[in-house]
C-alpha cells in the first residue's frame, strides 16, 4: 500500500517502532511464564514437593522481582512504541498535509471547475484523519499482535503441541474473518464517505445560498433534501456497523472457545498428570494477554480499511497533475514594450471543436496607454477572454503573446504578476479591509493601500467605518454592499500596478458618477499601460482605442466608438438602447 | 512592477507584514473543558429519550456482558481449586467447562447486542442531533448568519456532531467499564479481603499520578485541537479562494503561513502523544505491582495454607484485568471531554436566539393585493450606524417603481427589509397592508419573489435551479420563464439542455447567464411583488430590452420593486425613488426628476453626458454633489 511507502520516509523511527514493539511482545509474554512459575512453585510446595518454604519463598519472590521489571520494561517499551507509531502517524499526516496544500494551488481552474469545494475540503479534513490514524490504530498494534502471536505460538506449542495448537485454535479464524471483513467495510466506507459528502454538500450549499434559500422562503424544500441525503447516510452507517460488529463479536466469541477449549483439555492434562497446574495457569494467562489484542483486531480491520479508502481519495488529488505548469526552464516574462496580442484564439472548456468552443479566432492586440474595449451578450467569451490572459486555462488554438513571448513559455507566476485581472465574480477574505486589498503583496506600505483605496473611491467610506481599515469583512464580503465589493477587488488590483490591467465587468454594481470618479483617478495608473475593460456600460469603453463585439465567441463587429456608431450595427444598437428609452416598452 | 512585489520570489524575505491565512475572527470557541458538563448531559438526555427503550435494553446487555467477564476467572479458579487440586475430578471438570462455555455464550449475546443497539442508536440520534441543529440555522435570523464563517458552520454539524458520537458509543461501554472494575474489586475483596484490600493498595497511586498529570496533559490536548482546527481553517479558507489566490500569486506567501499552521500543530500533536504515552509504563508498572503482591503475599499464604492456589490465580487474572478498564477508562477521559466541549459548541447553535420568527397568531393569507409600504423606517446593521433614516414610500398593487441612488446607500437594504430578512429599529414595513412581523415568514415568502444582487445556483440541473422550490412547476412553466428572461437559447445549447448538471455555484456558466437563471427561477415562483435587484447588471442593454418586453406581457397587474445603476433600465418605471446615504431625496417619474434637476437628473446627465466628451465641469459639478459612500 501507498501509505506504507510515505512512512518510508521516517524509516528510522519505523524500525525503532517495530523492534520496540518486538521487545514490549516479549516481555508481555514473559510476563505468563512467571505467572506459571509462581503457580508451580506455591502447587509444588503444596504437593509435597522437594525444597523447603524458605527457599520456596526466596523463589517466589525473585518470581515477583523478575515479574515487576518485566512489567515496567514492557511498559516503558509500549511508550516507547506508542509514541514513535503516533509520531510517525503525526509525520506522515503533516507531511500529506503540505503535500495536499502545495498540489491544491498548483491545480488549475478547469480542475476546481469540476469538483466541489466541500469535497476538497472533506479530503483534507477526515481523509487526512484517516490516513494518520492508521498508523497508530494499524500498522504497530498489528506488528505487535503478529509477533504476540507468533512467538507466544512458538513457546507455547513447543510447551505442548496439543494444548499449544488448541489455544491457537481460533487464530485462522479471526484472520479469515477480518480479511474478508476488509473488503466489505472498505466498500463501504468509500459509499458513507461518498453519502456524507452529499450531505455536505447540501448543508455547505445551503448555508452559502441562504440569502435564496430565504426569500423564496424555500426551508422546507431544503429540510426535504437533507433527510433524503441523511437517511441514505444513515443506512450506509448501519450497513457499517452491521459489518464491524458481527466481526468483532465473532472473533471474541472464537478466542473464547478456544479458551474453553484449552481449558477442557489442559484439565484433562492436569488430571492425567501430563502438565502441571501452572503449566495450564500459564496457558491462560497467555490467552488472557491477548483478549485486548483480539478485541482490537476489529478495530484495525476498521482503520485499515478506512485508511485505505481514505488514501485512495487522497492520493487521487495527489496524483493529478495540474494542467498548466511551468515548462520546463521556463524563463521569466520580461515586459518590455507592453503589447498584449490574441493570435487567432481558440478555446473551450470541455473538449470540443467547432461550433461548440467558446472563442473562436479571436484577434486582438493592445499596447502601453491602450484600451481595449469589450462588449457582448452573457455568456459569448468576455470574461473567458480575461481568464486566458494570466493563463488560468491553456488556448485551444492560436496563442497569447506579450512582447512577442507566447505565455506558455514564461514562468506562470512572472506572468500573472504582470498580469492584473479584476474578477467579475468577486471574492472577499474573512479578514480586516486593509489585508484584503493588500492580498496581493502583503508588504505594501499603509500609503499604498490608501492610494489604491482612494483610486477606487474607497477610501471615504472606510475611513467613515468606526473600525477604519481594520472592519472585518464577513465571509465573501457579506458586510459590504455590492458596489463596495467591487471597489475592493478593483483597489486590491489597481494597488500591485501590473502592467496589464483587466477589468472584467467591475463596475456593474456602481453608479456611473462613481465609476467616472474611479476612471478619472486611475488615468494616472494607466496611462502607461495596457487595459483591457469588459463592460455592459457603454459610457465605460467609449473612450477605448478599438472596441470588440464579441458574440458567440466570435468578434463580429470591431472599430472605435466612432467607427462603430457610424457602422450602424449591433455596437450601435446597444448604444441607442442606453441612450434613449427602449420606446417605452419598458414596464 | 513595484519592488515590493518582486520581493514575493525572495527566498529570504521578512515575514509579510499583512498577510494571514485562515480566519481572523477570535478563537471565541472553547476548545476543551470540564468533562463533565451538566448542562451538556442534560440537553443531550433530551436526544436519548426517544430512544430510551433500546438503550434500556443496551445498558441491559452490558450489565449482563459486564457479569460474564467477571464469571469467566471465577470459573476457571472453580477447574483449578475443585476439579485438579482438590481431587482430579473428571467429571467435575467438564461441568466446569459447560458453564464456561455457558458463560461465554451469554458473552458473546449480550456483546453482540449492546455494540449494535449502541452504534445504531449513536448513529440515529446523531442524525436527529444534526437535523436538529440544521433546522434551526434555518430559521435563525440573518444578522447572525452574516457574522458567521460556513465552514465554522460546517464543522460544528459535521465535527462536533461526530465526536458526540465517539462519546455516546464510549459512554456505554464506559459504564461497562466502571462497573467490571467494581465488580474486580468487590469479587477480589471477597475471595480474600487482606490480600485484595493489599492488592488493591497501588489504586490511590495511580489516582495520585492521574492528578498530577491531569493539569500539562490537558493544556497539551487543548492545543493540539485548536492548533488542528486553525490549520484546518485555512485549508478550507484556501480552497474557497483558490482562483483569487492564484490570480494574485499568493501561493509562496500562503504557503509558508500554512507551513507555520502545520508544524504547529504537529508540535501540539507529539507533544499530546508523548502526554498520553508516558501514562503507559505508570499503568504497567503499578499492574507488574500488583502481581508482584500476589505472588509474594498469596504465595506465602498459599504456602501456609491459608489460601486457595485457585485464589490466587484468579487473583492474578483479576489483577491483569482490573487495568483494563483503568486504560480504557483514561482514554474515555479525554474522548469525553472532547464531547462536552463539542456538544457545547453544537448546543450553541441550538441556543442561538431567534430574532426573527413568526408571532404565534402570524397569518397566511392565500392571496395579498401586492402593495408594499415603508413607514418611517429605520435601520442599520450595527448600533449607532443607521443604513436607513426615515424611509418612508408606497408602492401601490400593480405598479412598478425603481429605487436608484450611489453604491452603498441602502438599495439592497431595503429589499432585504421587504423580506423580512432583518427587523427594522423603528417604522413598520407593511406588505399586502399587513406588517410583515404579522405574516409567517413562509407567506411572505410566497408572496414576495426575489432576484438577488449577488445571482447563487445550487449543484444540481439547470431545471432544478430554475424551479427550485416551486416543485409543482412543470417543463413548460419552466421554460416560459427562461424563454421570458432569454435563457431558453443558451440552455437549449448546453450538452444536455435543461437536465445540464450544474457545477458548485453555477461556475460553468458566465455570470449573466447565472443572473438570467436566477431570475427566471424569480418568475416561476409566480408571486405577487417581485423585487429585482441590479437582476440584469451583467447582462447586455439588447438582451435586457428584450427581457422587458416579454415581461411586460408576463408580469401584467404585478407589483415591481426594481434596482439599477444603468439608468435607462429604470426609465420606464412608473415612479423612480432615489436613495442617498439611507434617505430618500426625491421621488418621481423620469422626467419629473429629470425636470427637478437633482440628484437623479445629475446621474442620468453623467450617464447620458459621458457619450459624448464629458465636459470637466460637469464632472466636477456632479462629483462634489454625489457624495459617493
Ligand atoms: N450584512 C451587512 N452587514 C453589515 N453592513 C452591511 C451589510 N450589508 C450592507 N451593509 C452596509 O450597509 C450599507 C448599505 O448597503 P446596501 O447593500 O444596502 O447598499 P446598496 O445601495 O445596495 O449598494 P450597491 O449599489 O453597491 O449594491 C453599506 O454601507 C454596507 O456596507
Ligand atoms: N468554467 C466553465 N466551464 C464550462 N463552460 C463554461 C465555463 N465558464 C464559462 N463557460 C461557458 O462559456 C461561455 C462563455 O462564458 P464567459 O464567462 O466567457 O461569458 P461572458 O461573455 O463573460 O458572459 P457574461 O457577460 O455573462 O459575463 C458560456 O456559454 C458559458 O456557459
Ligand atoms: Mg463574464
Ligand atoms: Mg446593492
Amino acid at each position: 500500500m501507498r501509505i506504507i511507502r510515505l512512512a518510508l520516509k521516517h524509516r528510522w523511527r519505523v524500525a525503532i517502532a517495530f523492534v520496540t514493539t518486538i521487545v514490549a511482545a516479549n516481555f508481555q509474554l514473559l510476563i505468563p511464564q512467571f505467572l506459571g512459575q509462581a503457580v508451580d512453585f506455591a502447587h509444588g510446595l503444596l504437593a509435597g514437593g522437594p525444597g523447603s518454604e524458605e527457599e520456596a519463598e526466596a523463589a517466589l519472590l525473585t518470581t515477583a522481582f523478575m515479574l515487576l521489571g518485566a512489567s515496567i520494561l514492557r511498559g516503558g517499551f509500549t511508550m516507547l512504541h506508542n509514541y514513535l507509531g503516533e509520531s510517525v502517524g503525526h509525520l506522515v499526516g503533516y507531511g500529506l498535509r503540505l503535500a495536499y496544500y502545495e498540489k491544491l494551488q498548483r491545480l488549475s481552474f478547469g480542475f476546481y471547475d469540476r469538483v466541489h469545494t466541500g469535497d476538497l475540503i472533506t479530503r483534507g479534513l477526515l481523509d487526512l484523519e484517516g490516513v494518520r490514524f492508521f498508523f497508530n490504530a494499524g500498522m504497530v498494534r498489528l506488528v505487535l499482535l503478529a509477533n504476540l502471536i507468533g512467538i507466544g505460538s512458538f513457546l507455547v506449542i513447543s510447551a505442548d503441541t496439543v494444548l499449544g495448537l488448541l489455544a491457537l485454535s481460533f487464530v485462522p479464524f479471526v484472520a479469515w474473518r477480518s480479511s474478508t471483513a476488509r473488503l466489505k467495510l472498505r466498500k463501504m466506507w468509500r459509499l458513507l464517505q461518498e453519502r456524507m459528502s452529499e450531505l455536505s454538500l447540501i448543508m455547505d450549499e445551503n448555508l452559502g445560498g441562504i440569502r435564496v434559500v430565504r426569500a423564496f422562503a424555500a426551508q422546507d424544500h431544503e429540510m426535504g433534501k437533507f433527510d433524503i441525503a441523511s437517511e441514505r447516510a444513515l443506512d450506509m452507517a448501519n450497513q457499517r456497523i452491521g459489518v464491524r460488529v458481527r466481526n468483532t463479536t465473532a472473533m471474541t466469541f472464537a478466542y473464547f472457545i478456544a479458551m474453553g477449549l484449552v481449558l477442557w483439555f489442559g484439565g484433562l492434562k492436569v488430571i492425567d498428570g501430563e502438565i502441571s497446574v501452572g503449566k495450564l495457569a500459564e496457558f491462560l494467562a497467555f490467552m488472557t494477554i491477548l483478549q485486548m489484542p483480539v478485541r482490537q483486531l476489529g478495530m484495525m480491520v476498521n482503520a485499515f480499511a478506512r485508511a485505505s479508502t481514505c488514501g485512495a481519495r487522497l492520493f487521487e488529488v495527489l496524483d493529478l497533475e495540474p494542467s498548466i505548469r511551468n515548462a520546463p526552464d521556463a524563463p521569466d516574462l520580461k515586459v518590455t514594450d507592453g503589447v498584449l496580442r490574441f493570435e487567432d484564439v481558440d478555446f473551450a472548456y470541455r473538449d470540443a471543436t467547432g461550433d461548440e468552443r467558446v472563442l473562436k479566432g479571436v484577434n486582438f492586440k493592445v499596447g502601453p496607454g491602450q484600451v481595449l474595449g469589450i462588449v457582448g451578450p452573457p455568456g459569448s467569451g468576455k470574461s473567458t477572454i480575461a481568464h486566458l490572459i494570466p493563463r488560468f486555462y491553456d488556448v485551444g488554438g492560436g496563442r497569447i503573446t506579450i512582447d512577442g513571448q507566447d505565455i506558455r513559455n514564461v514562468k506562470l507566476e512572472s506572468l500573472r504578476r504582470a498580469v492584473g485581472v479584476v474578477q467579475q465574480d468577486t471574492f472577499m477574505f474573512t479578514a480586516s479591509i486593509e489585508n484584503n486589498v493588500a492580498y496581493g503583496d502583503p508588504w505594501a506600505d499603509g500609503e499604498r493601500i490608501a492610494r489604491a483605496n482612494r483610486a477606487a473611491q474607497l477610501h471615504d467610506y472606510v475611513n467613515r467605518l468606526p473600525m477604519g481599515y481594520e472592519t472585518l469583512v464577513g465571509e465573501r464580503g457579506v458586510s459590504l454592499s455590492g458596489g463596495q465589493r467591487q471597489r475592493l477587488s478593483i483597489a486590491r488590483s489597481v494597488m500591485l500596478k501590473p502592467s496589464f490591467l483587466v477589468f472584467d465587468d467591475s463596475t456593474a454594481a456602481i453608479d456611473a458618477a462613481t465609476e467616472q470618479r474611479i476612471r478619472a483617478a486611475l488615468k494616472d495608473t494607466t496611462q502607461d499601460r495596457a487595459t483591457i475593460i469588459i463592460s455592459h456600460r457603454l459610457s465605460s469603453l467609449m473612450h477605448a482605442h478599438e472596441i470588440l463585439f464579441i458574440e458567440d465567441g466570435r468578434v463580429v463587429e470591431r472599430g472605435s466608438h466612432e467607427e462603430l456608431i457610424a457602422a450602424g450595427g449591433r455596437y450601435r444598437e446597444l448604444y441607442m438602447l442606453q441612450l434613449k428609452p427602449a420606446d417605452g416598452e419598458e414596464r | 512592477m513595484a519592488p515590493g512585489r518582486q520581493s514575493t520570489a525572495n527566498p529570504d524575505r521578512e515575514k509579510p507584514p499583512r498577510a494571514v491565512v485562515g480566519s481572523q475572527v477570535g478563537h471565541d470557541e472553547k476548545m476543551f473543558g470540564a468533562a463533565f458538563d451538566g448542562h451538556v448531559v442534560r440537553r443531550f438526555a433530551g436526544f436519548l429519550v426517544p430512544y430510551r427503550r433500546r438503550l434500556a435494553v443496551a445498558v441491559g446487555s452490558v450489565l449482563v456482558y459486564t457479569a460474564s467477564q467477571i464469571s469467566i476467572p471465577l470459573v476457571i479458579r472453580h477447574a483449578i481449586d475443585d476439579a485438579l487440586i482438590a481431587g482430579s475430578n473428571r467429571e467435575l471438570l467438564e461441568l466446569v467447562v459447560m458453564t464456561f462455555f455457558a458463560v461465554i455464550g451469554v458473552n458473546y449475546l449480550t456483546n453482540f447486542l449492546q455494540e449494535i443497539i449502541v452504534g445504531r442508536v449513536a448513529e440515529r440520534i446523531l442524525i436527529d442531533l444534526r437535523r436538529a441543529m440544521f433546522e434551526h440555522l434555518q430559521r435563525v435570523g440573518l444578522s447572525f448568519m452574516d457574522k458567521t464563517e460556513v465552514g465554522r458552520m460546517m464543522s460544528r454539524l459535521q465535527g462536533d456532531v461526530n465526536a458526540m458520537q465517539e462519546f455516546l458509543e464510549n459512554s456505554v461501554f464506559a459504564v461497562g467499564d466502571f462497573v467490571l472494575l467494581i465488580g474486580i474489586m468487590a469479587v477480589l475483596l471477597t475471595l480474600d479481603w487482606q490480600l485484595g484490600l493489599l492488592t488493591l493498595s497501588v489504586v490511590p497511586i495511580l489516582f495520585f499520578v492521574r492528578i498530577v498529570w491531569l493539569p500539562y496533559a490537558r493544556k497539551s490536548f487543548v492545543r493540539a485541537r485548536e492548533t488542528v482546527s486553525t490549520a484546518n481553517g485555512a485549508l478550507a479558507e484556501a480552497i474557497h479562494g483558490m482562483r483569487t489566490v492564484q490570480g494574485m500569486t499568493r501561493e509562496t506567501v500562503n504557503f509558508d503561513l500554512y507551513d507555520e499552521k502545520a508544524t504547529d500543530n504537529l508540535r501540539a500533536n507529539l507533544s499530546s502523544s508523548r502526554f498520553a504515552q508516558v501514562m503507559v509504563p505508570i499503568v504497567d508498572f503499578l499492574t507488574g505491582g500488583a502481581m508482584a503482591i500476589v505472588i509474594v503475599v498469596g504465595g506465602s499464604m498459599v504456602l501456609s495454607q491459608r489460601l486457595d492456589l485457585g485464589v490466587m490465580v484468579a487473583f492474578l487474572f483479576y489483577v491483569q484485568r482490573f487495568f483494563d478498564p483503568i486504560r480504557s477508562l483514561t482514554m474515555q477521559y479525554s474522548v469525553m471531554q472532547r464531547a462536552m466541549a463539542s456538544g457545547q459548541r453544537a448546543f450553541e447553535v441550538l441556543d442561538v436566539p431567534l430574532d426573527i420568527k413568526d408571532k404565534p397568531d402570524a397569518q397566511a393569507p392565500a392571496e395579498i393585493d401586492g402593495s408594499v409600504e415603508f413607514q418611517n423606517v429605520n435601520f442599520g446593521y450595527a448600533p449607532d450606524q443607521p443604513v436607513l433614516r426615515n424611509v418612508s414610500f408606497r408602492i401601490e398593487p400593480g405598479e412598478t417603481v425603481a429605487l436608484v441612488g450611489p453604491t452603498g446607500s441602502g438599495k439592497t437594504s431595503t429589499t432585504s427589509l421587504a423580506h423580512r430578512f432583518y427587523d427594522v429599529w423603528e417604522g413598520q414595513i407593511l406588505v399586502g397592508g399587513i406588517d410583515v412581523r404579522d405574516l409567517t415568514q413562509a407567506s411572505l415568502g410566497r408572496h414576495v419573489a426575489m432576484v438577488l444582487q449577488e445571482p447563487f445556483l445550487f449543484t444540481g440541473t439547470v431545471f432544478e435551479n430554475i424551479r427550485y422550490r416551486t416543485t409543482e412547476a412543470t417543463r413548460e412553466g419552466v421554460e416560459a420563464a427562461a424563454r421570458a428572461v432569454g435563457a431558453h437559447d443558451f440552455i437549449t445549447r448546453l450538452p444536455q439542455g435543461y437536465d445540464t448538471p450544474l457545477e458548485q455555484r453555477g461556475s460553468n456558466l458566465s455570470l449573466g447567464q447565472r443572473q438570467l437563471l436566477s431570475f427566471a427561477r424569480a418568475i416561476v415562483a409566480d408571486a405577487r411583488v417581485l423585487i429585482l435587484d441590479e437582476a440584469t447588471a451583467n447582462i447586455d442593454s439588447h438582451t435586457e430590452m428584450l427581457i422587458q418586453r416579454a415581461l411586460a406581457r408576463l408580469l401584467e397587474g404585478r407589483t415591481g420593486l426594481v434596482i439599477a445603476h444603468r439608468l435607462a433600465t429604470v426609465r420606464g418605471a412608473d415612479r423612480i425613488i432615489v436613495l442617498q446615504d439611507g434617505e430618500i431625496i426625491e421621488t418621481g417619474n423620469h422626467d419629473q426628476l429629470v425636470e427637478h434637476g437633482g440628484l437623479y437628473a445629475k446621474l442620468y446627465s453623467m450617464n447620458y453626458a459621458s457619450f459624448d466628451d464629458v465636459p470637466d465641469e460637469l464632472v466636477r459639478q456632479v462629483l462634489s454633489s454625489t457624495s459617493a459612500t
